[in-house]
């Protein structure tokens, strides 16, 4: 008896006919995928994407130099070096971040005090070469100046829960 | 001996003792801001409240004397609730800047906080803020933070000698600092930094430049002055950060002097890091193979008796060793490590601190000849003013020589040779003082023997040990004050004139006429430059001062915190540190150069690695056999008894920050000579 049934569909092409539904039924639904770049994803306010050092609105770095995030860094990959200011403030000469090393845990955005350093929303930063992924001070706040305007939305965002 | 049980563990305790220090005993753990074992108590804190048994409140352990039959709760739920209340309102008034803050992970104020304290705070008014006092330039002030412990009042008031530092105003007004404006002028201020525990008093010099937790510790001796200070180095990333004290009872207790802790910022200027040959009259860098080819071209066939050898003041054992032996195949006698020309190398009881520096805790009477020790070892000086302090001015302490301020009572007998003739026959005051004690000490500095007549004073000094009953039985109370770290290490090793040898001046002397053609300076900075300008100059050191200009051949060496190197102290206590940091360059350690020269000259010394150096140490002096134990020197006969000048002793060392081409190249120092010399200008044309 199932041969005959098999036969039967195989004849009529019923495998060929019920996978056409489903094309045709999909035709009719709203599109999942979307026309990258041109189009993004959501992302959730604690996406950890490329870094940052913030500024406070008055333009004042956020950055103390405590150096907890060097602490943390389970890579090793930030390299901070301090000096007094002329106005006796504690802040950085240098604070490196070597893009290659970081493993995007985001200890430092916890471990840091002031919010200074921040992994922001941008995850496209490819490059042609390595040495353009050692990030310094002035990319770094170059970052936090592009960016200030999400990372505060997203730092609020994600405050209550916190 | 009173009999206590803390926490149910039964202890002993001397009379006198605490309760903190019988819990101590018992090996429990009291948490306390202003209790500091080697200053007096002050009660002030309340830190290390315990439970006792029948008293209405939990008492303060610190203030409480021991005694028998106690009962000691230390972990209760009162103890804990005690700890929890004090800790609370010691951060009522403390602010939160703790990542901004030097003392930020080595701060007994978090440590503790994060063990006894809250979680939270429940104080919403608000915090009081007081005004930075200025403190000079090695300590830096953020009194905001400061807690109130008091110990840097009583540090300075007690150890220090300078009562300077005060407590003004009272309750929450009430602020630590200077009574008057006015800079901490004392050789042990950086103590204070260390005191302090929490972040109110900070190293100025250290600021905001590293964190305790990226420093990588290597133990080492200080070799700034002869006394051998046991320190810490902190270095990070190929730098040396910082120097701390290591405890160590017998020598430095644990403080250190600000030239020991602040100096190293000169090991990053003025360095030799490449060797040089002067060629057409100016140094050119050149390769080690072009330097040991230009020495291997003057030495090769010249006469050993025209080369001679002068070993500095900061030298490591090892590499004195190593030149000694090459001077030796060179066949030259003229070797020396006194630089300053001082008479001392006879017996070994003639030339060290034969009662220690510990021993000056027994000592009853001291009669200081010829050195300003609060300038030429302040850690000395100290432990002298302890045991003045101790005594409660019962240690009488006389003074020939300059004048200058000991911190404590003293009596100022004379300027120079005279004063000691008349102690010597008796007819002075302090000759009474003297014959009464029963453990006298005498302190010669180099001042009264880098004279001419150096050996007639050692001789005079010698008889008044002898007449005053100063060496008796195991007590010997004749103590020589070096000035050099290297030096008793050098006499030890017997870096001196060999038979028909040269000392010092009559090396220059030799140079300056060309009968001596070959110097060959290991770190020697302090000679007169100007006498060797017909000489051909070696100089090997760390530092490009006075004797680099000098040289016709540079070889690079290390600097003592970037080698592995034997130092004895002036009790003559060898003390081995570590190296800490690579030298910087083509530099390398300076024994080894000495050996790798040897092999240029086909005179190849027998040792390929430092312990081999070492054991050739041991055979040259028992001293190096036994590391950090004082060996008990001979009491024999020294000194050439004769007449001794009218002149009166002075001081080698004129300003205590700048004693060494290192501390001259710091800015640290070339601050606080600004700060605390008084005449530093006229020591700038001088």
């Amino acid at each position: 008896m199932s041969f005959i049934d098999r036969t039967a569909r195989s004849f009529l092409l019923a495998e060929l006919v019920s996978g056409m539904a489903l094309t045709l039924k999909y035709m009719f639904k709203p599109k999942v995928t979307i026309n990258y770049p041109y189009e993004k994803g959501p992302l959730s306010p604690r996406f950890r994407g490329e870094h940052a050092l913030r500024r406070y609105p008055n333009g004042e770095e956020r950055c103390i130099a405590c150096k907890l995030c060097e602490a943390i860094c389970p890579a090793q990959a930030i390299t901070i070096e301090v000096e007094p200011r002329n106005d006796g403030s504690r802040r950085t000469t240098r604070y490196d971040i070597d893009m290659t090393k970081c493993i995007y845990c985001g200890f430092c955005e916890e471990a840091c005090p002031v919010d200074a350093i921040v992994e922001g929303p941008n995850f496209e930063f490819a490059t042609e070469n390595r040495e353009e992924l050692f990030y310094d001070k002035d990319k770094l706040l170059a970052n936090g100046e592009r960016w200030e305007a999400e990372l505060a939305a997203r730092l609020e965002a994600d405050a209550p829960y916190r | 001996m009173p009999k206590l049980t803390v926490d149910g563990i039964e202890v002993e305790v001397e009379a006198g003792a605490t309760v903190l220090q019988a819990c101590e005993e018992a090996g429990k753990e009291i948490p306390r801001f202003c209790y500091h074992e080697r200053l007096s108590i002050a009660g002030n804190c309340r830190m290390c409240l315990v439970e006792m048994e029948r008293a209405p409140k939990p008492v303060a352990s610190c203030a409480m004397p021991a005694a028998d039959g106690m009962v000691i709760k230390t972990d209760s739920d009162l103890v804990k609730k005690a700890r929890n209340g004090v800790m609370e309102f010691l951060l009522i008034n403390h602010p939160l800047d703790c990542p901004i803050c030097d003392q930020g992970g080595e701060c007994d104020l978090q440590d503790q906080a994060m063990a006894y304290g809250f979680d939270s705070s429940r104080y919403a008014e608000k915090k009081r803020a007081v005004k930075d006092k200025e403190l000079g330039p090695i300590v830096k002030t953020i009194m905001t933070r400061c807690i109130h412990c008091t110990r840097c009042v009583r540090f300075s008031e007690e150890v220090a000698g300078v009562g300077t530092m005060g407590a003004v105003y009272r309750g929450e007004d009430t602020e630590v600092g200077p009574y008057i404006e006015a800079s901490i002028n004392s050789e042990l201020s950086g103590n204070l930094v260390d005191l302090c525990p929490v972040g109110a008093l900070t190293s100025k010099p250290y600021a905001f430049t590293a964190r305790p937790w990226e420093l990588k510790k290597t133990d080492s001796v200080d070799v700034m002055d002869a006394v051998g200070s046991n320190i810490r180095i902190d270095a990070r990333t190929g730098e040396v950060m910082r120097v701390l004290p290591r405890t160590n009872e017998d020598i430095n207790e644990e403080w250190i002097s600000d030239k020991t802790r602040y100096a190293i910022d000169g090991l990053k200027r003025q360095r030799l890091d490449r060797p040089y040959v002067r060629k057409d009259g100016k140094l050119q860098p050149a390769s080690w193979d072009e330097a040991f080819a230009a020495i291997k071209a003057k030495v090769s066939g010249l006469d050993g008796k025209k080369i001679a050898a002068l070993a500095g003041d900061t030298v490591d054992c090892e590499s004195m060793t190593a030149l000694k032996d090459l001077m030796g195949k060179l066949g030259s006698p003229n070797l020396d490590c006194r630089q300053d020309g001082s008479k001392i190398g006879g017996p070994r009881a003639s030339y060290i601190f034969n009662s220690t520096i510990a021993g000056i805790d027994e000592a009853d009477a001291c009669l200081i000849v010829g050195a300003n020790v609060r300038a030429e070892a302040p850690i000395i000086n100290s432990r002298l003013r302890k045991r003045w302090r101790t005594t409660a001015g019962d240690f009488k302490v006389g003074i020939i020589g300059e004048k200058w301020d000991p911190t404590y009572k003293n009596d100022y007998l004379g300027a120079g040779p005279e004063t000691l003739q008349e102690i010597l026959d008796g007819k002075h005051e302090f000759a009474k003082v003297l014959k009464a004690s029963e453990k006298p000490m005498i302190i010669v500095g180099m001042g009264a023997l880098n004279r001419e007549d150096g050996d007639a004073v050692l001789a005079a000094t010698r008889a008044i040990a002898e007449k005053y009953g100063m060496v008796s039985g195991e007590w010997n109370g004749f103590n020589v004050l070096h000035t050099a770290a290297s030096r008793v290490g050098g006499l030890d090793l017997g870096f001196v004139p060999g038979e028909g040898g040269l000392a010092t001046n009559d090396i220059l002397d030799g140079a300056a006429k060309g009968d001596i053609e070959v110097v060959y300076l290991l770190g020697a900075d302090e000679v007169d430059m100007s006498k060797l300008e017909k000489a051909f100059v070696i100089y090997q050191g760390a530092m490009g001062d006075a004797g680099a200009q000098a040289a016709d051949v540079i070889l690079p060496g290390a600097a003592y915190t970037e080698k592995n190197g034997t130092y004895v102290n002036t009790e003559g206590r060898a003390q081995q540190g570590w190296r800490a940091i690579f030298p910087v360059g083509d530099a390398r350690e300076d024994w080894a150069i000495v050996r790798a020269l040897s092999g240029a000259l086909d005179l190849t010394l027998p040792y390929n690695n430092i312990d081999a150096v070492r054991s050739r140490m041991v055979e040259l002096s028992p001293t190096f056999a036994s590391l950090n134990v004082p060996t008990k020197a001979e009491w024999t006969d020294f000194g050439v008894s004769g007449d001794m000048k009218s002149d009166g002793f002075v001081s080698p060392v004129r300003n205590f920050y700048m004693t060494d081409p290192i501390s001259r190249a710091s800015v640290t120092m070339a601050k606080c000579t600004e700060a605390f010399v008084k005449d530093a200008a006229a020591e700038k044309v001088a």
